[in-house]
C-alpha cells in the first residue's frame, strides 16, 4: 500500500485560533479514505487543506507537512493552482457554473490550455462517462446545467473535476444533500472511481463512511483519534471515544 | 361593536388608505404620458422620422438626426462608462476592505450626486476647450461620467450577489484568481449588471443641461463624433423655447419619442433579464 | 429503477459459501449412510476427518456476515437474508457433527456381532438425508412451500425413529449379545432424527426469509 498522501503533525490556524493540531496521517493511493466526526471536528477544515483552498480564508494558515507522492505542499513557493489540478475537489452543495453541461465540464479543460473541439469532447464524454451521468445528458450537452436535478448536478461536479483528470478527489460531505436514491448513485460511483483515484471523503453520515470507504479517520476537537481499516472502526474500534462516536451514544 | 369588527373596519380602512396612496404616487407618471401621448402621438409620422429641420420658420420636417444622436451620445457614454465601470466594481468586490476601496465608493457617490450640468461644464473644459471645438465626443464623455457611478455601484452588488460556491467551484480546477472572477463570477452576474446598464442608459438618454455645452446641437446631418451632433433633449428644448406653433408640436412628438424611448429600454433590461435568468436560477 | 449496489456482491457470496458448506455436509451425511449401510471404516474415518472444514466454514460465513453488516446496514429483505444466514450455519454444523457421531457409532459397531436386517434405520437415514437437501434447495430457490412440507415431514421420521427403536427393542430382548450393538444403533437413530430436526430449523428460517414470519415453535 502506497502512501499517496502523508501528513506530518500539520497543526491549522484560523487567526490565533488553533483548530488542528498534530495530524499525522498516510492516505493510501487508490482507496477511499472517510474522515467522520461531530461538527466543528476540524474534518472539512483537514480536507481543504489538502488542495490549499484553505488560502483563499484571510488570516488562515497551515503550518506542519502535507506530502502528496513525497512533495510537501506547504512548502514556500508550491505552486497552488497545478496543485489543484492534480487535487481535485466536490463540494457538499452542488455549485455548477451558470453555463451550459458541456462549458462545465470542459471548464478546467480551457483554463488548462486546451482548445481543440475534438479533444474537448472526447474529454467531456469520458468524464461524464466516468461520473456516471452521460446516458442521461448526451442528448442536451448545450442545455443549461440548472436543468438537471441535484442528483445529476452532483454528478456533473464530479465530471466536471474528473476531466481535468486529478489523481486525488476529495469530497466534502458529497451526498449530504441529496435524497436516498441521489445518494445511493453517488456512493456507487465512488466505489467504483477508486479504482482509478484516491478519494477523500468527508461525511457526518457514519453508515455512509462504513459502506463506501476502506479506511477511516475518527476526528474529534482537530485531532486524529483513530485511524484504521473501515471494518476494525465499525466492528471492534480499539478506543472508547471511538467506539461511543460509532454506537451513537454521543454526537 | 365586537373586537374583531373593529379590526377589520380598521383593517378595510388601511387598505383604501394604501391603495389611494399608490393612485396618488402613479398620478404624476399617468398625467405625464397623458399629456405627452396626447400631444405628441399625433405629430409622429413619417416624416419626423426621416427628415431633419427645417429651417428657422419654415413648417415640417422632422428629427431623425436627433433620433441618431441621442444613440451616437449614450452610444459613446456606454463605450466609456461600462468598462471602466464594470471593472472598478470588480475590483471593489474583490478588495471590498481596502481604503483604497473605500475612497472610491465615497467618489463614485459623491460623483453620482454631482448636477449633470457640472459635469457639462467639466466636461466643456476636459474636451471642448483644448480643441476649441464641440462635439458629439464631448457629450458622450459627459453622458459617460453620468452613467459611471451607476454601474460601478450595481457590478459591485451584484458581484457580492454571486454565491461563492461558484468561485470555490473555479478555484478547485485550478483557476486563478482572476481567471475565476472573469470566466465564472462576471457572467454570473451578468444579467444583473446588464439591467444596470440599460437602466444608466434610460436615465442619461433624457440629459439635456450636460449636452448644452458639450455636443451643442446641430440642424443639419451629422455622424461625425468631432462634431456637435443633434439629440432629442436638446432639440426637444430648443423647439419649446421657440414661437413657431409648428416647433411646438414637433418639441411634443419628441418628448412623446424620449419617453417611449426610455420605456423601451427598460422593457427590454426586464426581458433580457428574464432570458438571461433562465440561464442562471439553480 | 433499479441500482446495482456492490453489496449485492458480497450477499451473492455469502450466499455461494453457505451452499458449499451445505454440500460439504449432505456430503458427510451420505457418507456416514454408506458407512453405515456397508459397514465401511475408511469412509468413516474419512468423515470424521472432514468435520474439521465444515467447523471453519461456519466461522467463516459468520465473520463475513457480521462485516457485511457493519458495512451495509441492511434492511428488509437483505436483513432477513443475514439473520437466516447466521441461523443456519450452526444447524448445518451441528447436522455435521451428527454425521460424525453416526460414523463413530459405525467404528465401534465393527468391533460387535452385527443385527440384520436393520429395517428401519435405513428409512431413517434416507428421510433425514432427503429432508436436508430439500432444506437446502427451498433456502436457494426462496421457496417457502417447499419449507413447510420438509417441516411437516418432521412427524414422519419422528415416527420412523420411534419404530426404529421398538424394533432395536426386539432384538435385544431376543438375545442380550445383541443390546451393545442395538444401543449404538439406537444412538445412531436419533442422531438422524436429529439431523432431520436440523433441517427443520433450517426450513423454518427459510419461510421467514421467504414471507417475514417467524414460525418456529409454532408449527402450523
Amino acid at each position: 500500500m502506497t502512501a499517496k498522501i502523508r501528513v506530518r503533525d500539520f497543526d491549522f490556524y484560523y487567526g490565533d485560533a488553533k483548530v488542528l493540531h498534530g495530524i499525522d496521517l498516510e492516505i493510501p493511493e487508490t482507496q477511499v479514505t472517510a474522515l467522520i466526526g461531530p461538527s466543528g471536528c476540524g474534518k472539512s477544515t483537514f480536507i481543504r487543506s489538502i488542495n490549499r483552498m484553505n488560502d483563499v480564508i484571510p488570516d488562515a494558515h497551515g503550518e506542519g507537512t502535507i506530502e502528496v507522492d513525497g512533495k510537501n505542499i506547504y512548502a514556500p513557493g508550491t505552486d497552488v493552482v497545478s496543485l489543484r489540478r492534480r487535487v481535485g475537489m466536490v463540494f457538499q452543495k452542488s455549485n455548477p457554473f451558470p453555463k451550459s453541461i458541456y462549458d462545465n465540464v470542459a471548464y478546467g479543460l480551457r483554463i488548462g490550455g486546451t482548445r481543440k473541439k475534438q479533444e474537448l469532447d472526447e474529454t467531456v464524454e469520458t468524464s461524464l462517462q466516468r461520473a456516471a451521468l452521460w446516458n442521461e445528458v448526451k442528448d442536451r450537452l448545450h442545455e443549461s446545467a440548472f436543468a438537471l436535478s441535484g442528483g445529476q448536478q452532483q454528478r456533473l461536479c464530479i465530471a466536471r473535476a474528473l476531466a481535468v483528470d486529478p489523481e486525488i478527489l476529495l469530497m466534502d460531505e458529497p451526498a449530504s444533500a441529496l435524497d436516498p436514491i441521489a445518494t445511493t448513485k453517488i456512493e456507487e460511483l465512488i466505489w467504483n472511481l477508486k479504482q482509478s483515484y484516491t478519494i477523500v471523503i468527508v461525511t457526518h453520515n457514519m453508515q455512509q463512511a462504513a459502506r463506501v470507504s476502506d479506511r477511516t479517520a475518527f476526528f474529534m476537537l482537530g485531532k486524529v483519534v483513530e485511524y484504521a481499516e473501515t471494518n476494525t472502526i465499525f466492528m471492534n474500534p480499539k478506543e472508547k471515544m471511538t467506539e461511543d462516536y460509532v454506537t451513537g451514544r454521543f454526537g | 361593536m365586537t373586537y374583531a369588527t373593529r379590526r377589520k373596519i380598521v383593517s378595510r380602512i388601511a387598505e383604501a388608505a394604501c391603495g389611494v396612496a399608490v393612485l396618488l404616487a402613479l398620478l404624476p407618471l399617468a398625467m405625464i404620458l397623458f399629456y405627452v401621448i396626447k400631444e405628441g402621438a399625433g405629430s409622429l409620422n413619417l416624416a419626423f422620422f426621416i427628415h431633419t429641420p427645417k429651417p428657422v420658420g419654415e413648417a415640417g420636417g422632422g428629427m431623425a438626426n436627433a433620433i441618431v444622436g441621442t444613440l451616437i451620445l449614450i452610444g459613446i457614454a456606454a463605450l466609456f462608462a461600462v468598462p471602466v465601470g464594470c471593472i472598478a466594481g470588480v475590483h471593489l468586490s474583490e478588495y471590498p476592505d481596502t481604503r483604497f476601496s473605500s475612497a472610491v465608493r465615497f467618489a463614485a457617490d459623491v460623483l453620482n450626486g454631482v448636477p449633470s450640468i457640472v459635469i457639462g461644464i467639466f466636461a466643456y473644459g476636459l474636451v471642448v476647450l483644448p480643441v476649441k471645438h464641440f462635439s458629439a465626443l464631448a457629450g458622450g464623455v459627459a453622458l459617460g461620467l453620468l452613467m459611471l457611478p451607476i454601474v460601478v455601484r450595481t457590478t459591485e452588488e451584484l458581484l457580492r450577489l454571486v454565491p461563492a460556491g461558484l468561485r470555490e467551484g473555479a478555484l478547485a480546477l485550478g483557476a486563478t484568481r482572476s481567471r475565476a472572477v472573469f470566466s465564472v463570477i462576471l457572467p454570473a452576474a451578468l444579467p444583473g449588471i446588464l439591467t444596470g446598464i440599460l437602466v444608466a442608459l434610460a436615465r442619461v438618454a433624457g440629459e439635456t443641461a450636460p449636452l448644452l455645452f458639450t455636443a451643442l446641437n446641430n440642424t443639419y446631418w451629422s455622424t461625425n463624433v468631432t462634431q456637435p451632433i443633434a439629440s432629442l433633449t436638446v432639440q426637444v428644448f430648443t423647439y419649446a423655447i421657440s414661437p413657431y406653433d409648428d416647433q411646438h408640436r414637433q418639441a411634443w412628438a419628441g418628448a412623446f419619442l424620449l419617453v417611449m424611448i426610455i420605456l423601451s429600454l427598460s422593457i427590454i433590461a426586464r426581458l433580457a433579464v428574464r432570458r438571461l435568468e433562465r440561464m442562471n436560477r439553480p | 429503477m433499479h441500482i446495482q449496489r456492490h453489496f449485492d456482491r458480497d450477499i451473492e457470496e455469502i450466499k455461494a459459501m453457505l451452499l458449499r458448506m451445505g454440500a460439504m455436509v449432505e456430503e458427510s451425511m451420505q457418507q456416514s449412510i454408506r458407512a453405515l449401510l456397508e459397514s465401511d471404516l475408511a469412509i468413516a474415518e474419512q468423515v470424521i476427518a472432514n468435520d474439521d472444514r465444515i467447523d471453519q466454514m461456519e466461522v467463516q460465513i459468520d465473520q463475513h456476515v457480521i462485516e457485511l453488516i457493519a458495512k451495509m446496514q441492511p434492511a428488509a429483505g437483505d436483513l432477513r437474508f443475514v439473520a437466516t444466514v447466521m441461523k443456519i450455519t450452526p444447524e448445518l454444523e451441528r447436522i455435521a457433527d451428527l454425521a460424525q457421531d453416526v460414523c463413530e457409532r459405525v467404528i465401534e459397531l465393527s468391533r460387535e456381532p452385527t443385527i440384520k436386517p436393520l429395517v428401519y434405520l435405513p428409512r431413517l437415514a434416507e428421510d433425514s438425508q432427503t429432508m436436508v437437501r430439500e432444506a437446502l434447495d427451498a433456502f436457494v430457490r426462496g421457496d417457502a412451500e417447499l419449507a413447510r412440507k420438509v417441516i411437516r415431514n418432521d412427524d414422519v421420521v419422528d415416527r420412523l425413529t420411534e419404530d426404529s427403536f421398538r424394533a432395536l427393542l426386539t432384538y435385544m430382548l431376543e438375545n442380550p449379545r445383541n443390546i451393545s450393538a442395538a444401543i449404538r444403533l439406537t444412538f445412531i437413530g436419533k442422531y438422524f432424527e436429529r439431523m432431520a430436526d436440523g433441517a427443520t430449523n433450517i426450513c423454518e428460517m427459510v419461510v421467514y426469509l421467504v414471507e417475514g414470519r417467524m414460525i418456529k415453535h409454532e408449527h402450523a
